[in-house]
């Protein structure tokens, strides 16, 4: 008895327990596309014991066939029909010989963990990271230390690479952003004093805004985005490229050889930056006072003299230096301990940036609410 | 295979590589035959890496034809090269896997890219490829967490999503264990047999060269410019050229498979 079963690219002939599987036409994944579920239409019959193929019909092929055959296989594995594979044609054969018989266990699902477990894991990885961030800022210290005694195995060439990159190449953004700002608070200041003719102050109103706040955290804010962010994705890329991997093996100090140039350069060329900004900025509400609102340039030199103290400096700068090593740190930090692939680096900068300019605005307002509370 | 027949799969024809101002090597002619596997030799740094790239699109030759079938492949437009590309299979040195994505994500982002298959038809591919380089398990792993030899297999496997003409090996066994580097010479001639693609590989691994190369040539750093053209085997035996004849029988004293356990024994 002989029952014709046909399809895409295939006639099946039934006779008695054999299957026979006349393959035609071509069999690629442009022509017949991929096949799934013909199994079952195939060997589903109830008394088949072996499936033996025709091939002589057969053009093209790739791995169309190949998936088809090797599913095939498994499937008459699994109801213990023989596959008789002498009919295919030799090339498949040897590549279906490379293929595993089993289907392959489908990926157990990991059972998620409850609630109280997930808050448990999250505070546990925060304390860790809490403790390696103040192991960080304890060995920042000490090493500072050791380099101030000399004893350091920092390389000045690196640190000295470290420093132009946060500082001359940093400027042209800087000078930007600060002379903008400036202008800005001579702006927004002049409409408010103008009410109580009181235009006189606006030169007061930003040598104290710009000395005391804005230089300091716009250019921290600049540095982070710009240089907290090549610090962390710099030091990422190396971890994934076995770079810090190859340092410990040599023996080098990660910590000396990447950290410490870092945290150096930016400690140093931060308050260099703030006085800049701080010029930068005056500058800005200079040019829209005297330009826009009519004050006499000598007038507001005058004002901002005896607005600005010294120690509202001074107070600017230590700002500036902790900004600078809030944000190498947890740069620093944070491209230790990305992983490996190329999204990681990218996740890496961007956790730079967002920290370092949370970070900074938070300190900032720590510091805002220190001078508040000793009266400065 | 009946070479002699059908018309060379590649053809190069007085190509010139370099960067810049500074050429590397000149004056490169070659056929590689349908169906063969053909070898570009020669020492470290002789140029061997960037004559692959000019052959694969990346790097502009400064002179010379490079022929795909009948295509003069950098005479075409850039979207008629991407097309000619297609055709390629390229395993790159250190596989060169995309981290961001596990080994099947690797495989799968050709075909999602040029083909119309659906998700499952995609995954029963990806499944087959990464079967066919044998590679059951680990198909959820990132490639930071393969091994070596993983790596390249999976890069393998990718060269080989778009059903290619061409597989362009870049070091294919370099780096590995004796037994994986044997593993991926069987899967070379195993893949040319079953799929008949025709193999340009990229070497210096003279074990791998030996076994399974019908045709090569040998480039030579200080010349800048092929030295000696012929099967590694047929080099080994007849080749007079002082350079040539140190490279292959440099780790070697006479035969072939004798060299090999030496070789890797060494390693």
């Amino acid at each position: 008895m002989t029952v014709p079963v046909t399809g895409r690219g295939w006639r099946a002939t039934i006779d008695g327990a054999t299957t026979s599987l006349a393959l035609t036409t071509d069999w690629t994944t442009h022509e017949i596309g991929i096949e799934t579920g013909l199994e079952d239409r195939l060997l589903g019959r109830v008394g088949i014991g072996t499936i033996r193929f025709d091939t002589s019909h057969l053009g093209r092929w790739d791995s169309s066939l190949l998936v088809f055959l090797s599913r095939l296989r498994q499937a008459s594995d699994e109801r213990n029909i023989h596959f008789d594979d002498t009919g295919l044609p030799a090339a498949a054969r040897r590549l279906l010989a490379l293929l595993p018989n089993k289907a392959s266990p489908v990926a157990v699902l990991i059972a998620r963990d409850g609630l109280l477990v997930r808050v448990g894991l999250v505070v546990i990885a925060e304390v860790t990271e809490l403790v390696a961030v103040v192991s960080m800022v304890g060995q920042v210290v000490l090493r500072t230390g050791a380099t101030l005694c000399g004893r350091s195995r920092m390389r000045s060439t690196d640190l000295i690479a470290c420093m132009r990159d946060a500082g001359i190449t940093a400027l042209p953004i800087v000078t930007v952003v600060n002379v903008l700002v400036g202008g800005i608070l001579a702006f927004v200041g002049a409409i408010q004093l103008r009410r109580f003719g009181a235009d006189i102050y606006i030169a007061n109103l930003v040598g104290v805004a710009v000395i005391r706040e804005m230089a300091a955290l716009m250019t921290a804010i600049v540095m982070s985005g710009r240089t907290g962010a090549a610090y962390a994705a710099e030091i990422a890329t190396m971890q994934g490229t076995e770079e810090i991997d190859a340092l410990r093996a040599i023996g080098i100090p990660v910590h000396d050889y990447l950290v410490m140039p870092r945290v150096c350069a930016l400690t140093t060329m931060m308050p260099l930056l703030y006085l800049y900004g701080s010029a930068a900025g005056i500058l800005g509400g200079f040019a829209v006072a005297v330009a826009m609102l009519n004050l006499s340039p000598e007038t507001f030199i005058a004002q901002t003299r005896g607005a600005v103290a010294g120690s509202e400096v001074l107070f600017g700068l230590t700002k500036s230096i902790a900004f600078g090593a809030l944000i190498a740190i947890a740069a620093c930090r944070i491209g230790m301990k990305a992983g490996r692939s190329s999204a990681d680096v990218g996740h890496a900068a961007t956790r730079a940036a967002v920290t370092g300019i949370v970070g900074v605005i938070v300190l900032d307002a720590v510091f805002a609410v220190c001078a508040n509370a000793l009266g400065f | 295979m009946n070479e002699d027949r059908t018309p060379p799969k590649l053809r190069v024809q007085e190509l010139a590589v370099g960067y810049g101002e500074r050429p590397v090597q000149r004056d490169v002619s070659f056929e590689v035959k349908a169906g063969s596997i053909f070898a570009i030799m020669g020492g470290s740094g002789c140029g061997k890496s960037t004559l692959l790239k000019a052959l694969i699109g990346l790097l502009p030759p400064s002179k010379g034809i490079v022929c795909f079938g009948t295509e003069n492949y950098w005479a075409a437009d850039e979207a008629r090269r991407a097309e000619i590309g297609r055709r390629f299979g390229v395993l790159f040195q250190g596989g060169a896997l995309w981290s961001a994505m596990t080994a099947a994500e690797n495989v799968a982002l050709p075909l999602q890219m040029f083909t119309r298959l659906d998700a499952r038809s995609i995954d029963a591919l990806v499944q087959l490829k990464l079967s066919l380089v044998g590679l059951d398990r680990g198909r959820a792993s990132m490639p930071s967490d393969l091994s070596g030899g993983m790596r390249k297999r999976v890069g393998l496997a990718r060269a080989l999503s778009l059903e290619p003409e061409i597989l362009f090996l870049d070091e294919p066994s370099a780096g590995l264990d004796p037994i994986s580097s044997k593993g991926v010479d069987d899967l070379i001639l195993e893949l040319r047999d079953g799929l008949g693609v025709t193999v340009l590989m990229v070497s210096h691994e003279l074990p791998s060269l030996l076994a399974i190369c019908d045709d090569g040539i040998f480039l030579d750093a200080e010349a800048g410019t092929p030295i000696a053209h012929g099967a590694p085997r047929f080099l080994l035996e007849n080749c007079e050229h002082p350079t040539v004849h140190a490279f292959m029988t440099r780790e070697r004293p006479v035969v072939a498979g004798q060299a090999k356990d030496d070789d890797n024994g060494s390693r």
